[in-house]
């Protein structure tokens, strides 16, 4: 029988299995550094993370509860400014960057900005912080959000950071750096990613025990179809013990 | 240069670089003479209402929240702000100080989006212009650079450029579009720091967030510090010296000035303290409560200290770890 595991579990483990070796990944707090720091546990060793106020390299043995916090520069190769993280990735030295928001269209344009109208929003959320700066300057953007008709919609009420745009070319037109932008949508559902021609949100593999008719449900614009469409592996008991006892050892996530 | 879009946000803070200049040359003293006063004095004496402020690092990482907490006392009205904010901005909106917001993200990271916040923005009590987080920097290193404005790749294609102040240029090299950013000069930066010595030559352990950028963007620049070191002892590390003494106008002896939040190496975030404050936001009336508790109802930062309790202090700097 396959081991238990929660909602958050499942997104941390194939998050962790998206990166390569050898790279840089740009993260934040919560699910996205616990996906580094076990991707650099079990897969890739020497995918070196970026915190945003300049923690470069660190070791993650506890987890980080700020972006700016000691822990994300803890027995870390170097700590840094904001600026010069900023600098990595304008000039093209990360990989993968992480984002995650309220609102999402099938060109990944993510909105963390406002429900509602600008000004007098309905909700006011956090703003872009460094998001907007990840997903215009890291190499491959990877978004981490749960699946739903309110979530993934036609049109976001306020693009805080572009996916596609319009769609191809769009980004390249704007001044956007050639060969950036979103890459994979990871969600308790399936994980998508963008078609080469279209740029627009294609369904890769479908999560344990979820059917293609639960996606199609759960998604406010039409997707399109990897042919084959494949199915993620459960996390694996060695994914969630190292998961638990290793990465998240004060259970703050997991 | 041909302006190809303009956001339709305001600017909070006019580009002026001959006028920084100006006032650097009038008023930036090369004069080795003690800054140190009270927060009390360095508040009232740089910080005027209607002034465009910030603060370094950010509300629950290395942040001089003694500073914004005498602010608030001060009742200093008004202001523009510039954030990355968290802990420092809500306590000077909860205290209705604050007109306008260059902002790029506010909210508590694992603990979720600010109520105070929401309140101030949905009711359209505060105006808000909307940044990158790299935005915010790269303006302050346009105006250390004595720039107008810094050409990036960020904000490109976005509603977060069309609602900021910001404009899209073709490059004229590449003939790409670009965004310009203006540069912003603060009326006043705060930033707290490990250790600095009387003349305000600064030392910063860990990461520098965007310390360096403040300090060269900031007409006038308080320091809160954890600790007050000899000049001998700057001298023989100079090269630790983050900021030095002439951009310095105040400096305040803090200890635990970024209490609820972190000072790496030295003392942990209280988590306690920053759920409670969290939790008082819900609605205004306890959130004012609070305010009436920790903020009005202290005379100064030692007074607050003690309010939290010296054990529970000294506890969090037992669990800090070093280096």
């Amino acid at each position: 029988m396959a081991d238990e595991y929660n909602p958050n579990e499942l997104l941390i483990c194939l998050a962790a299995r998206q990166m390569e070796d050898n790279t840089s990944a740009f993260v934040g707090t919560g699910i996205p550094m616990l996906a580094a720091s076990l991707a650099r546990k079990l897969y890739t060793p020497d995918l070196m993370t970026v915190f945003e106020f300049g923690g470069v390299g660190p070791i993650l043995e506890d987890l980080p509860l700020a972006v700016g916090g000691s822990r994300t520069f803890y027995r870390a190769l170097a700590a840094l400014s904001i600026a010069d993280v900023m600098d990595m990735a304008a000039c093209g030295l990360i990989e993968y960057g992480f984002v995650g928001g309220a609102q999402v269209d099938m060109y990944g344009n993510l909105n963390t900005t406002v429900i509602g109208e600008q000004p007098n929003p309905k909700v006011r959320l956090p703003g872009s912080g460094g998001a907007n700066d990840i997903g215009s300057a890291c190499w491959r953007t990877i978004y981490i959000m749960p699946q739903d008709t309110k979530k993934f919609i036609p049109k976001v009420d306020f693009i805080t950071t572009p996916g596609y745009l319009s769609g191809p070319g769009a980004r390249e037109d704007a001044g956007l750096p050639p060969g950036s932008g979103p890459y994979r949508v990871i969600t308790n559902l399936c994980v998508i990613g963008f078609d080469d021609e279209t740029k627009r949100m294609k369904v890769l593999a479908l999560n344990p025990g979820i059917t293609k008719e639960q996606v199609i449900e759960n998604t406010g614009f039409e997707l399109l179809w990897a042919e084959p469409l494949e199915q993620n592996e459960p996390p694996t008991s060695e994914e969630l013990r190292v998961l638990r006892d290793e990465v998240d050892k004060d259970k703050l996530y997991t | 240069m041909e302006v190809v879009e303009s956001g339709i946000g305001e600017l909070f803070c006019p580009v002026d670089p001959n006028g920084q200049r100006d006032y650097f040359r009038k008023n930036k003293s090369m004069a080795l003479k003690s800054k140190v006063m009270s927060e009390h004095d360095a508040v009232s004496k740089f910080i005027k209402p209607g002034d465009y402020i910030g603060f370094e690092l950010y509300g629950s990482v290395r942040c001089s929240m003694s500073i914004a907490r005498e602010i608030a006392r001060q009742k200093i009205g008004n202001l523009r702000m510039v954030g990355q904010g968290i802990n420092e901005i809500d306590v000077l909106i909860a205290a209705d100080l604050v007109d306008v917001l260059d902002q790029t993200y506010i909210g508590y990271e694992v603990h979720g989006i600010s109520s105070i916040l929401r309140r101030a923005v949905e009711s359209g009590r505060i105006k808000v212009s909307e940044w990158s987080n790299a935005a915010l920097v790269w303006r302050m290193r346009a105006a250390a650079m004595g720039q107008p404005f810094i050409a990036v790749r960020s904000m490109l294609g976005t509603d977060t450029f069309k609602y900021s102040a910001a404009k899209v240029v073709k490059d004229p090299f590449t003939g790409n579009k670009v965004c310009l950013l203006p540069a912003s000069v603060l009326d006043v930066g705060i930033i707290h720091v490990h250790r600095c010595d009387e003349f305000g030559n600064c030392q910063i352990d860990g990461i520098k967030g965007f310390a360096p950028e403040m300090a060269k963007a900031s007409k006038k620049l308080i320091i809160s510090t954890e600790e007050i070191i000899s000049t001998d002892e700057i001298r023989k590390y100079p090269d630790r010296t983050v900021i030095p003494y002439f951009f310095v106008d105040a400096i305040v002896h803090a200890p635990f000035g970024s209490h609820p939040g972190e000072m790496n190496y030295i003392y942990w975030r209280d988590e306690e303290s920053i759920s409670d404050w969290i939790t008082a936001q819900k609605n205004e009336e306890t959130t004012q409560e609070y305010m009436n508790k920790y903020v009005y109802g202290v005379k100064n930062n030692d007074e607050y200290l003690d309010l939290i309790g010296r054990d529970k202090l000294q506890n969090l700097k037992d669990i800090c770890k070093g280096r």
